[in-house]
């Protein structure tokens, strides 16, 4: 039996574990509500009567481990409750908008990824020239300002100014592909900025470190063409904390989403979630928390079963 | 940065530079959290101008918002918020994740115990965390700083736990346990002033974190509450004139950037001696 497959289930398994232990972190966050949530739904009305009735109809009387057995069941089975606020299933409010801003994440990844990665590699490999600084530079910049001021000033600049994009995504004026994907360029482009950022610096971090390492040198010594050099030393080594820089990266994506969906109006979970933490609408705000972080862990996860793979310390056993 | 170059005098020149540069920001945001109000030319809450969204003008510099007041004056009422609220959380955080990952350092069922805490917090998006906590308990400004705490608290444990390992292996550490010292002196005694500098640019960065997550919030709506305001809630009142430009909506958003990068800047420069 291969160890590979072994240490890659024990990964799967820490990942289980972790979604549990989330789930019920999340879940005891929301029992910090002040009275209950049906208190909070009667307010100004509550008589002692509404408030057992209403208790007893959301299964309130129950001790908070067996709601919790229920709600995580509920979710497994792709069933979240019912929003408190407007009284229809949650999974029925989020399925529509769930697939727009999975489309967001998408096209931002599939834009973000292969230009970041580009620029990271470059950047490490011409390490200290001008091309590098400006790398640095602008990247620091854009990491260490709110997402927002990078989304209004693509907006400044190019819906305003410019006026060749629109400001705001509102699928009402969508009359052709050309239009959706001209409402689809700068949220993307405003995401995909933020990610990019973070990613370019953590790889070229990581290959700076390969080209450092004993082995690079020993073939820089032997003569080897610096092209290959980077492809064929140090890239292979570099595989597994690219991953993971990949994969840390796209989590800010997820925080991201959820500021740019608000800025350019997108109809994506964003303006529902923050809607339901206004409300204090509990079930939709679990659900969509858990959809969040269950992408997460679920990106993590696969950057470590990637950089189990690419070690080749591990594959030739 | 793992590679150690020499330092050549016109990069130490250039980092001073840029170091400088970033402590001015920080400066400048410090007096302005403490004398801000005092300084401001018009009332803070105060609608002082007819026209909405008016560009910048000798009576209103910074020009004026969606009610027509003056911006100059809610950015500096603002910024006393964001700073104050980063600053106690950012204590908050630093304080209670270093003296865990100080004692995690020592080995144990506590270490384990801790760990697997943390590494939960850390697997729970920052935004996300924040959404749901202020979800249950309302946005007001204790349940911001605690939130902030809490979310930026498994960072600041695992620097110091990972830092503390590496001075807990060294000769001087076994020494002091052969002498029979207990825990709590090496750990204040022989480790903490080992591992300060390190942990004071993390608490810099952490800073940083806190002040973005906070903006982001009252960004959302769900941060700083009317009629008090902070710098992001600032961006959010004024988002309206975003599609014609007004300054309003850019103003308090670069006033953010400059003090976080020039935090940045700041941490840049200090000796790399110790750092990870």
């Amino acid at each position: 039996m291969n160890p590979l497959f072994g240490m890659i289930a024990r990964r799967l398994l820490i990942a289980l574990g972790t979604m549990v232990l989330v789930s019920l972190a999340v879940f005891a966050t929301s029992l910090l509500i002040e009275g209950d949530v049906a208190e909070a739904i009667l307010g100004q009305s509550a008589t002692p009567q509404a408030l057992a009735g209403l208790r007893a109809a959301m299964h309130l009387d129950q001790p908070a481990w067996a709601r919790y057995l229920d709600w995580a069941g509920g979710m497994v089975a792709g069933d979240p409750g019912t929003s408190l606020v407007t009284g229809l299933p949650v999974a029925a409010l989020i399925g529509p908008r769930l697939g727009n801003s999975l489309a967001l994440a998408g096209v931002t990844a599939l834009v973000a990824v292969p230009l970041a990665l580009t620029l990271g590699i470059a950047a490490a490999v011409r390490r200290g020239t001008l091309f590098d600084r400006a790398i640095s530079l602008g990247t620091i910049a854009i990491v260490s300002v709110p997402e927002f001021l990078v989304a209004t000033l693509l907006v400044m600049v190019f819906a305003v100014k410019l006026r060749w994009l629109p400001a705001l995504s509102s699928m009402r004026d969508v009359g052709s592909m050309g239009d959706m994907a001209r409402m689809f360029v700068l949220p993307v482009a405003a995401l995909a900025c933020v990610v990019i950022a973070q990613m370019v610096r953590m790889t070229r971090a990581a290959v700076i470190d390969a080209l450092a390492s004993s082995y690079a040198e020993a073939a820089r010594l032997k003569g080897v063409a610096p092209r290959r050099l980077v492809l064929s030393h140090a890239l292979p080594n570099a595989v597994g904390p690219i991953a993971n820089a990949v994969a840390l990266s796209l989590s800010t994506l997820l925080g991201g989403v959820i500021v740019i969906e608000i800025i350019f109006n997108y109809p994506g979970v964003a303006r529902l979630m923050v809607d339901a933490v206004a409300m204090r609408d509990m079930p939709l705000v679990l659900s969509v928390a858990m959809i969040f972080c269950a992408s997460y862990l679920l990106l993590v996860t696969v950057a470590d079963i990637v950089a189990i793979l690419a070690n080749p310390r591990l594959r030739h056993r | 940065m793992s590679v150690a170059s020499p330092p050549s005098p016109r990069r130490v020149r250039r980092f001073a530079i840029s170091g400088r540069i970033g402590a001015f920001l920080v400066g400048f945001w410090l007096l302005v959290a403490l004398f801000g109000p005092m300084l401001a030319p018009h009332p803070v809450g105060a609608v002082v101008d007819l026209d909405v969204f008016s560009p910048a003008s000798a009576a209103f510099p910074l020009g004026t918002d969606y009610l027509g007041r003056d911006m100059l004056s809610r950015v500096l009422g603002a910024a006393r918020h964001t700073v104050a609220i980063a600053f106690l959380a950012t204590l908050l955080a630093a304080i209670t994740g270093y003296f865990f990952g100080l004692m995690a350092a020592a080995g144990g069922w506590g270490d384990l115990l801790l760990s697997r805490v943390f590494d939960t917090i850390i697997a729970i998006p920052s935004l996300m965390f924040g959404l749901v906590v202020i979800a249950s308990l309302g946005a007001s400004v204790p349940v911001l700083i605690g939130t902030l705490a809490v979310v930026y608290m498994p960072g600041a444990f695992r620097n110091a736990r990972a830092l503390a390992f590496g001075v807990m292996a060294l000769d001087f550490v076994t020494v002091a346990r052969a002498r029979g010292e207990r825990l709590p002196y090496i750990v204040v005694r022989e480790v903490l002033p080992n591992v300060t500098g390190p942990l004071l640019a993390d608490i810099g960065l952490r800073f940083v974190f806190v002040v973005l997550l906070l903006s982001g919030l009252s960004f959302l709506g769900l941060g700083v509450q009317p009629p008090q305001a902070d710098l992001g809630s600032l961006v959010r009142e004024n988002i309206a004139g975003l599609g014609f430009g007004a300054w309003a909506v850019l103003v308090p958003a670069f006033a953010i950037a400059s003090l976080t990068i020039g935090i940045n800047l700041t941490i840049d420069a200090l000796p790399k001696r110790g750092r990870r």
